[in-house]
Order: C-alpha cells, then structure tokens, then sequence
C-alpha cells in the first residue's frame, strides 16, 4: 500500500509538469487549429534558462537562498521562453495564417528542429547537471515525499489557479475564448485577433518555462534533446484530456504521469512509453475526442 | 533562431513605397536588434562548458553575442528599406500584366524524360570527372542519399498528398523494412532479391495493422496516433534486445548481390568476372541503380494507380470525404490500401538502406526522419513527384554540401565544424521555404481527371484532406 502511494505521489509530480507543458499546447490548438511542434522545445529552452541563471547565481553570490533561486530562475525563464515563442509566432506561424493547414504544421517541426540544435550549438551537445538545490525529504506514514515534489505541486497549483482566473475572468481571457470560438466574429466584434494570439503563445511558453524550471530542479540534469520525449508526453496529454479544453489538459497530464509511474513501478520500466502511446492510441480509437473535449460537429 | 529568419519574418508594413523610408527601416532594424539580443543574451552570451573538475561553470562570449545582433540588425534594415519595396513592386507589375498562356515549351513538357536520362547518366558522368575513387562521395552522399529520401517522400505522397491522410510515423514502415532484411537475412541466410519483396510485404502488412484502428481519426488525432505507432516501433527496437540487439543494432548485413554475383575481391567477384580492376565503386555504383530504380518503380506505380478506380478514390478521399461515402466509395478499404502501400515503398527503401548501411539501429528511425520526410512532401508540393523530387535534392542535397564546406575553416579557425550547423540550417530552411511559397516548390496540378483537355490548376485548389 505504501509502495502504491509512493508511485501516486512521484507520478502527480511529474504529471503537474507534463500537465503545465499541455496547456500551452492545448492554448494555441484551441485558438489557431495547429499542433505547436516547437512547444516542447520552447519547454526545453525553459530548463536551459533555468540552468544557466542558477549557475550565475551561484558564481556571483555565495549562498543564495533556495526559495529566492527558484523565483529568479522562474521569472527569467517565463520573459525568456515568452519573448521565444512570441518571436516564433511573429515569424513562422504568422505569415501562414489563412495558408492550408499543413504550412504552418511544416514550419512549427522545421522551429523545433531549428531550437534544438541552436541550444545544442550555442551550448554543446552534452548532458548539464547542477548539483540538487533541494533535498530534504519527509516520511509521512511510511511514504517518502521530498521538499521538491511538495514544491512542484505547489506552483503547479498556484499558476493553474492564476491561470484560470486569467482565461476565465478577465478581459483578456474574454477574447481568448471568443477567438477560439469564432476568430472572424471576434475580430469583427473589435477584439484584436493577432494580439490575442500573441499573448495566448506568451502564455504558453510562460507555463513551459516554469515546468522547465521545475524539470530542472527535479532530475537535475538537462541537454539539447529534453524537448522532444517531454513534449509529445504533454502533446499526448492535450490530446487525452480533449485537445482545447484546459481542465482536460491537466487531468491529461496527470494521467500521463500516473500511468507513467505505475507502470515503471510494477510493470518494466523500460517500455514506460510504449505503454502511455498505447493508451493514447487505445483512448483515441475509443473516444476520438478525448475525455473532456467536445465532439466534432461535421460540417457538410 | 538566426537572423536570417528574423528578417524574412516581420514583413515591412511598408508597401507599395516608390522611395526607401529611411527611419522606418532604421526603426524596425532597432526593434529587431532589441528582440534578438533578448533572446540571445542568456544562449550566444553565455556558455555552459564543464571545468576540469566536471563542475558546469558559464563561459562568457559577449563579442559573438553582439556580432550577431549587429548582423540580424543589419539584415533586417536591408530587408525593410530595399528588399521589401521591391518584391512588393514587382508582384504589382506581375499582378497588373495580363495573363498570356501560350502553349509549354519542348523542354517543359519533355523535362522529367530528361532529369530520368540524366540520373541514369549521373555515375558516368562523375567517374569520367574525377575517377572512380573520388566519384565515391558524389555517388554515395549525394546520389543514393537523395534518393533514398526521394523514395520515401514518393511513398509517404501516395498517404498525405493522394489520400490526404496526415502520417507522422512514416519511418516505423521504413524501420520494418531495415529490420526484416537484417534480421531474415542473418538468421535464414536469404538473398536480397528474395528479402526485397518480402520486406515490402512485412511492411504493407504492419502499414494495414497500424492503419487499421486509426480509420475513425480524422486530421491531427490522426497525426497524433501514427507519431505514437512510430514511437511504439522504435521503442520496442530498443527494448527487445533478444532479437533486435536493442541500441546496439544489428551489424555485419549481407551486401546486395547483382543476380547472384557479390561485389568483393573473391574469384566469382564482379570485378574478376568482367576483368575489371577492384574498386569499391563499383558496389556504389550498383547500388545507385538500384535506389534509381526502385524510386522509379514508385513513381510509375504512383502515376498509374491515380489513372486507376482507386488512385481516382484517393484523390476524391482527399477532396470530401462525405461526398465520397455518399457516392458509394468504401472509405475503409480506400484508406487502408494508401496506407500499406504507402508503408510497403517504405518497406522496400529500408530493405535497400539496410544492404547499403551493412548496419542497422533505432537511431536511424527517430522521429525527426518522418518529419524531415514529410517535409519534403510538403514542400515539393503535395502530390507533385516532380516537386518532391527537387524538394529531396534541394533540402537533402543542400545539408550534405555543408559537410563539404571545409574552407569556413580556414574563416572560423580549425575547431570550426561545419557538419553541427546542419540540422540547424535544416529546421531554418523549412520554415523560409514554407513562408516563401507556402504550396510548395510545384504549386500547380494537373488533374488526373478532366473533361476534353487536360489543364494545369494552381496548388490552392486542391484540398489537403481532413485526415
């Protein structure tokens, strides 16, 4: 029983990242109809960031508080990876709107493929460890948590609860979802169509940032490559909970993370993704549209 | 992202200008100069390097950090004071000249005859230029790595550009192909002529197995799945070390023989038998005809399938699938057999990458191959075996001549390698040819279809399928 709960715990810790990473996906698939391919490298850019600021925390102070670390780390990351992805949209997505749907698809793997190899050319090709910035553990009934997951469910919770005001109670949220409603009707109505999307791109890659951070801080190492496995993990995740419903995503995510850890607990860890595709695969023939997603209205 | 892309992006509000505005282009040179080292400042600024006692410390590179900004800057007030006003003038003048059809020149209508003389031509032409040890790399890197990618593309448009069904787990096919002829050659010792076949046949069947429950997706769901399956592929490769030999991958394949008669320096050997001096070209040569001809298989199976009911239910598949199932079109069976052929020219081709490697392992099916596969097709101008062809050599070709480049060295000192900035140009590449002609290199058809005479119709208006 204990050994049950352990794996529960590990696996919400690392479904609230795939779950923040989600949400920029199911974000942009909502509001512009295209799989952001580059996401899960923009995720990737985050956790450089992240590393690069603690390592330059630690070169000029002596000892910097954890908690103060973890914010300045976030922060940076959050303008870092939003000024990415707003630039990315400015040049790749945005001239192809309108365009048939598989020009923007072409331009977001050609993004991806660019960043990946940027970081890896700019930064070298091998694995960067930090040594841990938090490893305090507590033992409640038997199960071990450590500071880090109570932290990474904490902020997850936080931002999510942030997030939902935003899209559900302010201006800016108003226009978010009526962009995806209708984007012709939108503008027509005088919102600002092409702001909206920034901004919604901004956000996303804002959220990335920090499950970058986070990711960071958990396993403690990241390279070139960490954009790809992670992010179609969270893609997965978007697409499970229904791709353009936000509750769907987390609850997506944290699914992903769950059977995730499950299965490496009690099953063999070496097929751990072979088994979340097949259940992605499995939900999809089942219920196409996802647990939380609407189903699609036909057209004809 | 370099600057090249950050020019070609944020296009000049300024249009139809006669004379170059100045303090615009100097004020969008300024804002991108702000952009780029934003972005730049943490990732070309600093570098993350190990010191001798493996601890990560941050090396600083301030001079390379503002050479770049400087250049992208530069770039981008070009770009907005002279190269904007111009591309718009001229699609003004394009826009306003009346339209004058008259009919194609001898060299259009003849070209793909000539292109096939001319690759069937290209090793003689190279051995004659510079001798059949230096003809090695041009034939090797340059002919049979085109196309070998020219031949998945081709396969790959028989699912997206003719049936409009959105596959991004292309390379698992192509996986099935290289494993099945490692694999059966190794442990029953058949030939390739006989593996060939029947690797397209392992593939065909897994293309209808992995096709067969994903039917009812449609568009990104679809995508979404297929990226799953070829993930699924690759992992167990990795994981079943008892057959597969897991990362390690599977080594020392029986080359391919020409009917029976190996390339090596035994007395049955090609060279002994036709008395011609060793050479490893030769094996180079006979495998370049081999990828020509197997591309040129797929090519005529693609043009006569589309004359045929079911290349015709693809195409209309393509175009609206209700309409097609209220015209009687059995849209499963229309679906799967895009999908297993598809999936057995990517068969074939692993076949043929497996004999030409010797060597095989998951590394060489990732997921970046379906995509850059994929791209190619996209790019060419889904459909067009022509487009997809240039699209092959320019983006294929394009990357390889990088590792040729070695007189950047002597610009950017000895440690400069020029082979690291491949992928990275690569992913640029597709985003500038997509922003530049978003229907592909070949954006018009002609219609497999038509009524008295056959004319040619701009790319936009064909569909690219719901999935």
């Amino acid at each position: 029983m204990e050994y049950f709960v352990q794996q529960m715990v590990n696996g919400l810790t690392l479904g609230s990242i795939y779950g923040l990473i989600a949400i920029g996906y199911t974000m942009v698939y909502g509001i512009i109809g295209m799989i952001n391919f580059a996401h899960g490298d923009i995720f990737m850019l985050g956790g450089f960031t992240a590393l690069i600021v603690f390592l330059l925390l630690t070169s000029m102070f002596v000892s910097v508080p954890v908690v103060l670390a973890l914010l300045v780390m976030i922060i940076v990351g959050m303008f870092m990876c939003g000024l990415w992805n707003w630039t990315i949209e400015r040049v790749a997505y945005r001239p192809l709107r309108g365009s048939f749907r598989l020009a923007p698809l072409i331009t977001a793997i050609g993004m991806s493929i660019a960043l990946s190899n940027f970081v890896q050319v700019t930064q070298g090709p091998r694995n960067k460890p930090i040594p841990p910035m938090v490893s305090q553990t507590y033992d409640v009934f038997g199960v071990t948590i450590s500071l880090k997951q109570i932290v990474i469910v904490i902020i997850t919770s936080v931002l999510l609860a942030i997030f939902w005001y935003i899209v559900n109670k302010t201006p800016l949220g108003r226009a978010q979802r009526a962009c995806e409603q209708d984007r012709k009707m939108a503008a027509l109505l005088g919102v600002d169509v092409d702001r909206t999307i920034s901004i919604t791109f901004i956000m996303g890659a804002a959220l990335a940032a920090v499950a970058g951070s986070m990711y960071l801080m958990y396993y403690g190492v990241v390279v070139f490559t960490d954009g790809f496995v992670p992010g179609v993990k969270a893609f997965t995740a978007a697409v499970l909970g229904g791709i353009g419903s936000l509750p769907g995503a987390v609850i997506g995510g944290l699914l992903i993370g769950l059977i995730e850890s499950l299965w490496s607990a009690y099953f063999t860890i070496d097929y751990k993704d072979v088994a979340t595709f097949s259940i992605l695969a499995i939900v999809l023939i089942f219920k196409p549209t996802g647990l939380l997603g609407r189903p699609e209205v036909e057209k004809v | 992202m370099s600057e090249t892309t950050a020019k070609t992006a944020m296009p000049a509000e300024a249009g139809t200008m006669t004379a170059p505005n100045y303090v615009q282009a100097a004020r969008d040179a300024f804002f991108t100069a702000i952009v780029t080292l934003g972005m730049f400042v943490l990732f070309v600024g600093l570098e993350t390097t190990q010191n001798i006692r493996n601890e990560l410390i941050i090396v600083q590179r301030w001079g390379l950090l503002f050479t770049l900004v400087a250049i992208a800057a530069a770039g981008r007030f070009v770009l907005s004071a002279w190269i904007s006003p111009a591309l718009a003038a001229r699609k003004a003048t394009v826009a306003a000249r009346p339209v004058v059809e008259g009919p194609p020149s001898w060299l259009r209508t003849n070209w793909p005859r000539i292109a096939v003389v001319g690759l069937f031509l290209y090793p003689m032409i190279i051995v004659a230029l510079v001798g059949s040890q230096g003809s090695l790399k041009w034939v090797d890197n340059f002919g049979i790595q085109i196309l070998i990618y020219v031949m998945l593309a081709w396969g790959l448009n028989i699912v997206v550009g003719l049936a409009g069904l959105l596959d991004l787990g292309y390379v698992a096919f192509y996986a099935v192909g290289a494993y099945s002829y490692a694999l059966l050659s190794q442990h029953f010792g058949l030939s390739f002529w006989v593996l060939l076949p029947l690797a397209g046949i392992l593939a065909a069947f897994w293309g209808i197995i992995l096709g067969f429950p994903v039917l009812r997706l449609r568009g990104d769901y679809l995508a979404i799945v297929t990226l799953a399956f070829g993930e699924i592929i690759r992992l167990v490769l990795i994981n079943w070390t008892s057959v597969t030999k897991g990362t390690f991958g599977v080594s020392g394949i029986p080359k391919a023989t020409l009917f029976g008669i190996p390339f090596d320096a035994s007395p049955d050997g090609f060279a002994a038998i036709f008395g011609l001096p060793l050479s490893s070209a030769y094996y180079k040569i006979f495998l370049y005809y081999l990828i020509l001809m197997l591309a040129l298989v797929t090519a005529f199976v693609t043009l006569r399938l589309r004359r045929m009911p079911i290349g015709r239910a693809w195409e209309a598949l393509r175009e609206d699938e209700v309409a097609c199932r209220s015209l009687g079109i059995n849209t499963t069976t229309t679906k799967l057999t895009a999908f297993s052929l598809g999936a057995m020219f990517g068969g074939f081709a692993g076949a043929f990458f497996a004999a030409r490697q010797g060597f095989v392992s998951p590394e060489s099916f990732v997921f970046l191959e379906s995509a850059v596969i994929l791209a190619i097709v996209v790019l060419g101008g889904m459909g067009s075996l022509t487009g997809i062809a240039i699209a092959a050599a320019v983006m294929v070709g394009g990357t390889e001549i990088l590792r040729e480049l070695t007189f950047l060295k002597q610009i950017f000192g000895e440690d400069f390698t020029p082979e690291l900035y491949r992928m990275l140009f690569f992913g640029l590449a597709m985003v500038i040819v997509m922003i530049w002609k978003p229907r592909g290199f070949v954006g018009s058809r002609s219609p497999t279809a038509f009524l008295f005479e056959r004319k040619s119709v701009s790319g936009s208006f064909t569909k690219e399928g719901h999935g």
